[in-house]
């Protein structure tokens, strides 16, 4: 059994029907890519298991445990943490906040639990110099940041607290080439602790790269699962796209 | 580039963010006060007094906790166009309690918070299970409460509050008036609860950005009841202050109020967007107001006319933060 294992999730939006029995598993220290067309549906999966969406139908467990009737801050607290495609900050805030939103640390004086400022600003700051990015300050509010700058916030909140999943959604969607690789030996590290990873990119070149094996979503259900080793591009794009079109979109993403 | 800006970013931007920093107040709104209060006493002898200045804050402190209750729901994003309206059926309420009733103040005094903080109570339950706007839910408020304020008192005003009630709004201890203590102490618990704990700084995180508060596992829709409750109950207690300080339960007390405390919040700093706003800031918003009020006064000017200021002020304070805003954004 695997570390999350996720069965039969099914999803609509009103009328439209995302998701029909989606299945999905990752085993501890893995790392998973899954891929798909626009829409298809990755964000919208892998907000179910965060619990920011309900599912319609199925089931989700981590490390055997059933988590479908937790709240969102009850997962994380599990150790599910994800990297929002929209990067979900808030952007009056300061780096610190934003990294520790939701789980500040407190001091107890006369009784009363205040929030422990100094606390959060030092452990920020570490993370930051741990991720060696690059922030022109860490008591700057977020929205001040590039978008690159706001990625690393987002990444930073994701592994500051021992997470045992880290999803990540277009993780790299905003950055400059040399932060691409950081964000990849970041998922290499991560996976030497045993940390489990879930990588959402179009950029198949580093899916490809980084990942133990690629989950293909289509039609609202996972219409692959292959083991990267054992894989090429053309496989994966063919899954993706499903046959038709499949040579010209092939030949066009081994020279992307 | 932007980082060589900041290094030579010069002593007023150092002031500005010394003073946020440090008193959690804008730099422009101290100076705007100091401004004001430097122009009324060129303009009126009688400004620069102790007793005047007891006055100013007397009046202030009613207003001042609508204020305050007004930074946290618009901090958190929401709006309260209710509190004015909360305010007068509180104290009514409390009347009614103590005197009508006759049941004695202490039960009087509870009964001011409680009729605020229900009336805040289902504000913030139709807001969040109802999924109808703030907006519309506390102006549908500032009808009903009004209302019933008006039915309870059958439309008259309730004098003769229990003595001990009168206290809290006519008692002078150490000659300082008993509103200025109760709206001093409130606004300092309230500042720590905003500034230094989880519930208020989740409270900024949710106006800035709700979807980062959900995902953060923040229980949104439970907080924003919770707010909207404190915020009733916080006009509640401005029902109190303005009722015992009258000596009367009075069904109209409170009328547009909500222009001025809201006014007060965001001159103080409050986005009115939510995700920014202090207690501190908006006790100075609250002292502009005050000062500006009893100026107009103090001058003889129409109490037409001051309405009229003071959505002036509004419109002003508003537009100057979004230009300010604007010019941040701009590249
Ligand atoms: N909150 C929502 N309300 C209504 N429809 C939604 C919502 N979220 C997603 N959808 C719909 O669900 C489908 C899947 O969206 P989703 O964001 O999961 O796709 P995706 O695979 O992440 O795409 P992309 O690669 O563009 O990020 C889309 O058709 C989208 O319009
Ligand atoms: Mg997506």
């Amino acid at each position: 059994m695997s570390l999350l294992e996720v069965s039969g999730i099914e999803k609509s939006f009103g009328a439209v029907s995302v998701l029909h029995g989606v299945d999905f598993s990752a085993d501890a220290g893995e790392v998973v890519g899954l891929v798909g067309d626009n829409g298809a549906g990755k964000s919208t999966l892998m907000k179910i298991i965060t619990g920011i969406y309900t599912a319609d139908a199925g089931a989700i467990t981590l490390g055997g445990e059933p988590l479908m009737h937790l709240s969102p801050g009850e997962r994380r607290a599990m150790g599910i943490e994800m990297i929002y495609q929209d990067l979900a900050l808030a952007r009056q805030q300061d780096v610190a906040s934003n990294i520790f939103l939701g789980r500040e640390p407190v001091r107890s004086i006369l009784g009363i639990p205040f929030v422990d400022r100094a606390m959060m600003k030092a452990q920020a700051q570490q993370m930051i110099d741990r991720l060696g990015a690059n922030l022109p300050a860490i008591n700057r509010n977020v929205g001040s940041f590039s978008g690159g700058q706001q990625q690393t916030v987002a990444i930073a909140r994701a592994l500051t607290f021992d997470p045992k999943v880290v999803i990540m959604d277009e993780p790299t969607a905003a950055l400059a080439v040399r932060e691409v690789q950081g964000v990849l030996d970041l998922i290499r590290q991560l996976k030497e602790q045993g940390i489990t990873t879930v990588l959402i990119s179009h950029r198949l070149n580093d899916v490809l790269s980084v990942t133990d094996r690629i989950v293909v979503l289509r039609h609202g259900t996972a219409a692959a699962n292959l083991v990267t080793a054992e894989t090429d591009m053309a496989e994966v794009v063919s899954a993706i796209v499903g046959g038709a079109g499949m040579p010209d979109a092939a030949a066009h993403e081994a020279r992307g | 580039m932007s980082s060589t800006k900041a290094q030579q970013k010069g002593l007023w931007s150092r002031l500005q963010a010394g003073s946020i920093e440090q008193l959690h107040v804008r730099l422009e709104s101290l100076i705007v006060l100091l401004a004001l209060c430097a122009l009324m006493s060129v303009l009126s002898p009688f400004f620069l007094s102790v007793s005047n200045f007891m006055n100013i804050l007397l009046a202030t402190s009613t207003i001042g906790v609508l204020a305050i209750a007004a930074t946290f729901v618009i901090g958190a994003g929401g709006l309260d166009l209710s509190l004015g309206s909360v305010m007068g059926l509180s104290g009514v309420v409390g009347a009614y309690v103590g005197v009508t009733m006759g049941l004695p103040a202490p039960l009087a005094v509870l009964a001011c918070i409680a009729a605020g903080a229900l009336a805040g109570f289902v504000n913030g339950t139709i807001i969040t299970r109802a999924f109808v706007p703030a907006f519309i839910v506390t102006l549908g408020m500032l009808g009903i409460a009004r209302g019933i304020a008006l039915v309870i008192s059958d439309g008259r005003v309730i004098y003769g509050l229990p003595s001990a009630m009168v206290f809290i709004g006519q008692g002078r201890p150490f000659g300082i008036p008993m509103p200025v203590i109760i709206f001093v102490v409130t606004a300092f618990i309230m500042h720590c609860l905003l500034a230094y704990t989880r519930f208020g700084r989740h409270t900024l995180a949710i106006g800035d950005s709700e979807n980062a508060a959900r995902s953060a596992g923040i229980a949104v829709d439970w907080q924003r009841r919770l707010l909207y409750t404190l915020s009733g109950a916080l006009a509640g207690l401005a029902g109190l202050l303005f009722a015992a300080r009258i000596n009367a339960g009075d069904p109209t007390a409170g009328l547009t109020y909500e222009l001025t405390a809201i006014t007060a919040a965001i001159i103080g700093g409050t986005n009115l967007f939510g995700g920014r706003g202090s207690i501190l800031g908006t006790m100075v918003g609250a002292l502009i107001m005050g000062v500006l009020q009893n100026g107009l006064n103090l001058l003889a000017v129409q109490s037409y006319y001051q309405q009229m200021a003071i959505g002036a002020v509004l419109i002003l304070a508003v537009f100057i933060d979004q230009y300010q805003v604007r010019k941040e954004t701009r590249v």
